[in-house]
């Protein structure tokens, strides 16, 4: 593993060298459509659970999104393959994307409603007292509070996603080149390191441990970031 | 930019129901005859949680710019009733109100009223000091009006250092504005609650056993300011600290098992009872 590996693009079979660069743009820009879509969602189904819903239709969404927790990768794969890859005719980062996203929706709303459960009721009956409106006290005083335990949760469902490679099977597909648009195919780096450590070339075999370090690291750091979040966490008075 | 803020006139009640006292000493008036209209008339209230009846058929006047204080023992609905004076008891889910409440004439319980319009004009202090975690002690009084949409810089610096001194809080933090909120004392905490909950420029003042939780010293700086307070505001308080009610209040008010049992002014409740119950309670035979 060298500074090629960051830099350059795969080369051609047969030919030693070249590097993962699309692949590790790819596995970002495919978290950032995923983000894009999870974590409004997600962030807000979490604020329904705790804030809003009644209990049956709590309990009934919670199932849901327990249930989708549990749900192997590659179904959400094969789902989006049917319903957006075969009606758009072709593989695209939105729909690795997407899948991603869907992941993360189910884990960052029981991260939130968690956190939001957390926050003392004073606050909330304070803010209210002032003559805050609902939704505001919610935004400002609660969700701001909770805040750093809200980025945790959606830090985490990230870092969970970003080593998925079965969704992405189907709907990114993987790419030996530049992305130049979402509506095209994309490289994304578990992708490569599946495509490449089921290959018969050595020297790709070597990549793939490359990219497998890259990830785990890329991964370590995230929940790294957790940690130091989650250190100065405010629970507020008892 | 004002507009949000709530007039601090307030507007003359046009129905004029029955003082129940006759001997309301108002200590500011402009208006002889607006200081009988009582702030609240409260007439055959009760409220539920769920199946459960939480307070019955309560009926009470409550007089501007005093003091009126709540007694009872635990579970006796007085913190209930104290809530359903600006609809704060409805966060829990499922309850019931019947009943009127009419605040300067106004029924808070008619449709169409918005609680949070209501909790505009009536503020209320808890027995946990809550300041909010994230802010500092200065955004902690200002929070209101700027969530409520004041923007302008000038106003909310005057109505911190208002609100501040008002809550005697000033001469002990103007110097550490920007430190947390949460950094202060318990008593300190629970000022700059009561400085938060005036910033807003409220009529009423509810507090729920505002001292319950401090020390004999900050529960008297608490007692002295609620005795300057109530030159501005109409202040109900919930106590259990029967000295506290005798102390501080201009009207007492005993209630038991959900009912109102007898409303007096204070120096009547405590030297010459008239019901038993009353008395058996002052006195520390039950309770």
């Amino acid at each position: 593993m060298n500074w090629d590996f960051f830099t350059q693009l795969p080369k051609p079979v047969g030919v030693v060298g070249g590097g993962m660069a699309n692949a590790i743009v790819g596995s970002f820009e495919l978290l950032g459509l995923a983000a894009l879509i999870g974590v409004p969602i997600g962030v807000l189904g979490g604020v329904y659970l705790a804030e809003y819903g009644s209990a049956r239709a709590n309990s009934m969404l919670r199932f849901v999104a327990d249930v989708l927790n549990g749900v192997p990768s590659i179904i959400w794969g094969v789902v989006i393959y049917g319903l957006v890859v075969l009606r758009f005719k072709g593989f695209s980062a939105y729909a690795g994307g997407l899948a991603l996203g869907l992941m993360m929706v189910p884990l960052i709303m029981r991260t939130t409603e968690e956190v939001l459960l957390l926050v003392p009721n004073g606050y909330r009956e304070a803010a209210l007292a002032l003559g805050v409106s609902r939704w505001k006290t919610i935004v400002q005083i609660v969700m701001k509070t909770a805040s750093k335990g809200i980025v945790t949760g959606i830090l985490l469902a990230l870092a969970r996603v970003a080593g998925e490679t079965a969704p992405l099977l189907f709907t990114a597909f993987g790419n030996r080149f530049w992305n130049h648009s979402l509506s095209e195919p994309i490289a994304a780096l578990p992708l490569q390191i599946f495509s490449y450590a089921i290959s018969p070339y050595d020297d790709w075999h070597r990549q793939a441990w490359a990219g497998a370090l890259v990830l785990v690291v890329t991964i370590f750091f995230i929940n790294v970031l957790v940690r130091l979040l989650t250190r100065g966490r405010i629970t507020g008075p008892t | 930019m004002i507009k949000t803020q709530v007039s601090l006139q307030a507007p003359v009640a046009p129905e004029r129901a029955e003082p129940t006292m006759s001997i309301v000493e108002p200590k500011t008036s402009n208006d002889a005859d607006e200081a009988t209209a009582p702030a609240f008339a409260v007439s055959h209230l009760s409220v539920w949680y769920g199946e459960k009846p939480a307070i019955q058929d309560v009926t009470m006047d409550i007089s501007p710019k005093a003091v009126t204080a709540i007694i009872g023992p635990s579970g006796c609905g007085k913190s209930t009733f104290l809530r359903s004076l600006n609809r704060m008891h409805e966060l829990v889910p499922r309850t019931r109100v019947e009943g009127k409440v009419l605040f300067e004439g106004d029924d808070i319980y008619a449709p169409g009223t918005d609680p949070t319009a209501v909790r505009r004009r009536i503020g209320m202090v808890f027995q946990k000091s809550n300041p909010f975690p994230t802010m500092s002690i200065a955004e902690n009084v200002v929070v209101g009006l700027k969530l409520n949409g004041v923007r302008n810089r000038r106003l909310l610096d005057e109505s911190l250092e208002k609100s501040l001194r008002m809550a005697a809080l000033w001469d002990e933090v103007k110097d550490d504005l920007h430190k947390p909120g949460m950094s202060l004392s318990g008593g300190q905490q629970q000022r700059l609650c009561i400085a938060r909950a005036i910033a807003v420029e409220p009529e009423v003042l509810l507090m729920d056993e505002p001292a319950a939780a401090l020390d004999p010293i900050a529960t008297a700086k608490i007692e002295e300011l609620i005795a300057e307070l109530t030159k501005r505001y109409t202040i109900v308080i919930v106590t259990h600290n029967m000295q506290q009610a005798g102390r501080c209040s201009d009207f007492t008010a005993f209630f038991y098992m959900g009912r109102l049992i007898e409303f007096a002014s204070t120096t009547k409740i405590f030297t010459n009872p008239g019901e038993r119950q009353t008395e058996d309670y002052i006195t520390g035979r039950f309770g």
